[in-house]
């Protein structure tokens, strides 16, 4: 059995777990995690306040209850296989630089802000913020890939400069805010202002969007790296269909306010 | 020895390193991936004239490809790494850049890779674009069709070259023949080709020359027109015409396999006389001994 961690008291102001990762209680006695620090807001707790420990300390760590209101699960985590059966809640994966983060529910905004490596997957739906930048911080999210199965809210990507953001549900608007580089493709609906400031990169709409005036057209065409892209992520289960493969995409450049070097790729939609 | 009514001589090919690399071209028909791998490994039989050797080891059906899409699967040899990497940026930067609607990508799994990618970006004269997907980077160069895709690093590992078999017949008709279903029947082996035309070198060759500065000559004592003039021969009395396979190979094992091959469909097609070439073992690490390759040979 992995390690399992169970909430069994939901915390009255939110609860900081930033030590939640596989490859920091790995191998560590139960006594040692139930010990380890958590913040409930401002005062110190242990972790064994508010979760049961049981399993072994191995490279997968399950966590079960609604962690809506936990925040940083997951953070800087650098390897291993962490699962949360439910919600999670703000910042969860940021700053993740390898494993793998399963969220079976959905998370709060900011999730893998600053994210460097690894995968975060998100069977829910997930806040604002996704994938972009820590506080203070030009640069978001700088490697790995996130996918999304349900939404994402407003400003997923902004700032990224590597990687990967796919989201299978709607999308808010200004996704791809300032991006430096990197990949996001919307499999679903996309909000205004796609793009807005971007330098380089690529965001991929698969729905009908209108680009900012700062967004010049340039052909429709099959680009080969899509076929890479949508084919990676039905591998990992999103809903990527034959036409948005074998789709030609309208290639728009912008944002002329920056380096004109990024992109929107639409699908033509017959 | 003789398998069926083929005497087989006793004897090895004698095989050397060379370092290999598999290159996968897709493109939107298997048309065109064939074009562009044909292109690629156009004028490389020979590492003494061409500085590689190369061949088509198959087509490649769409589940099979990095993108799904028809493709073809080329092995490019050179002697040295650099070698490798230097003909790798002009072939694929050549004869698959310039095709249409291709794309290209390492299709060999090994720890030392070359940049390949990474030099034919610069044609796209600033324009070029990177995208990094499971940990591998990949060019788009923007080309007047549309965009060239080309994965930035290829492996390259120590394969096996040299590895060969000779086929004796009385006439060219009956030599050409077991040849061209030895070569068929090769064909159907994963990690080799046969780089000269068809498979078949018709002008085998020895090392050295008396003319100075040429590497290689002609291999009198296989000759058959010069069976009465040469010093020594190896041309039996009945045989009219002679024809070699030469096998490079990412592992020997492949090398060894191809050979039992072509062996037992040279003798199945009638082939008076199978034997392989070797230098006196003084040149190639690994020895092919015909004996006990395939199965049904008897002394």
């Amino acid at each position: 059995m992995p390690l399992t961690l169970s909430l069994r008291e939901q915390p009255t102001v939110p609860l900081e777990a930033g030590g939640l990762t596989p490859d920091l209680l790995a191998g560590r006695p139960r006594g040692e995690i139930e010990r380890l620090t958590v913040w409930e807001g401002n005062r110190r707790a242990r972790l064994a306040d508010f979760f049961t420990v049981s399993g072994d300390g191995d490279e997968d760590l399950r966590v079960d209850g609604d962690l809506g209101r936990v925040k940083f699960v997951g953070a800087g985590m650098t390897g291993g296989r962490l699962t949360i059966a439910g919600d999670a809640g703000m910042h969860t994966g940021a700053g993740m630089r390898g494993g793998e983060l399963v969220v079976e529910g959905g998370v709060g905004d900011f999730a893998g802000t600053g994210m460097r490596g690894g995968r975060l997957v998100v069977r829910g739906s997930a806040g604002q913020q996704l994938g972009g930048a820590p506080p203070g911080e030009r640069a978001g999210m700088r490697g790995g890939e996130i996918l999304v199965h349900g939404d994402a809210g407003e400003q997923a990507g902004a700032g990224l400069r590597r990687g990967l953001i796919a989201v299978a549900g709607s999308v808010g608007d200004a996704v791809g805010l300032r991006m430096l580089a990197g990949t996001i493709v919307a499999l679903g609906r996309l909000g205004a202002a796609p793009g807005a400031d971007m330098r380089r990169g690529t965001i991929v709409a698969m729905s009908e969007v209108t680009p900012l005036p700062t967004f010049a057209f340039g052909c429709a065409y099959r680009p080969p790296f899509l076929r890479l892209y949508l084919r990676h992520l039905r591998a990992l289960g999103l809903p990527v269909t034959d036409e948005q493969i074998e789709g030609r995409y309208g290639r728009w450049s912008g944002d002329s306010l920056e380096l004109r070097r990024g992109e929107i790729l639409i699908l033509e939609t017959t | 020895m003789r398998l069926s009514d083929t005497e087989v001589v006793d004897t090895f090919a004698e095989a050397f390193p060379m370092w290999g690399a598999r290159i996968l071209i897709t493109a939107e028909s298997p048309a065109w991936a064939h074009e562009a791998a044909r292109s690629l490994t156009g004028f490389a039989t020979s590492v003494i004239g061409c500085k590689c050797e190369a061949g088509i080891e198959r087509e490649l059906d769409p589940s099979e490809t990095p993108d799904g899409r028809p493709g073809a699967s080329a092995l490019l040899f050179a002697n040295d790494r650099e070698g490798l990497a230097k003909r790798l940026v002009e072939r694929v930067g050549q004869s698959v850049l310039t095709c249409p609607t291709t794309a290209c990508f390492n299709g060999l799994d090994a720890e030392e890779t070359v940049d390949v990618g990474g030099q034919l970006r610069f044609f796209g004269d600033g324009y070029q674009a990177s995208k990094v997907l499971d940990g591998r980077r990949y060019w788009r160069v923007p080309v007047m069709e549309g965009e060239f895709l080309v994965e930035e690093r290829f492996a390259v590992a120590e394969g096996v070259a040299g590895g060969n078999i000779i086929i004796l017949g009385r006439d060219v008709a009956e030599a050409l023949r077991a040849a061209e279903e030895a070569a068929a029947a090769m064909r159907a082996v994963r990690d080799v080709i046969m780089p000269f035309p068809g498979g078949i070198a018709r002008s085998g060759s020895k090392v050295g020359s008396r003319y100075s500065g040429l590497m290689a000559s002609t291999n009198e004592a296989l000759c058959p027109t010069l069976r009465s003039q040469a010093p020594h021969t190896d041309v039996p009395p009945e045989i009219g015409s002679v024809f070699e396979i030469v096998i490079d190979g990412l592992t020997l094992e492949a090398v060894r396999e191809a050979m039992a091959r072509g062996l037992e469909a040279a003798a199945g097609a009638g082939a008076s006389q199978v034997t392989a070439g070797n230098y006196g073992g003084n040149l190639g690490p690994h020895h092919i001994e015909l004996r006990g390759l395939v199965p049904g040979l008897r002394d």
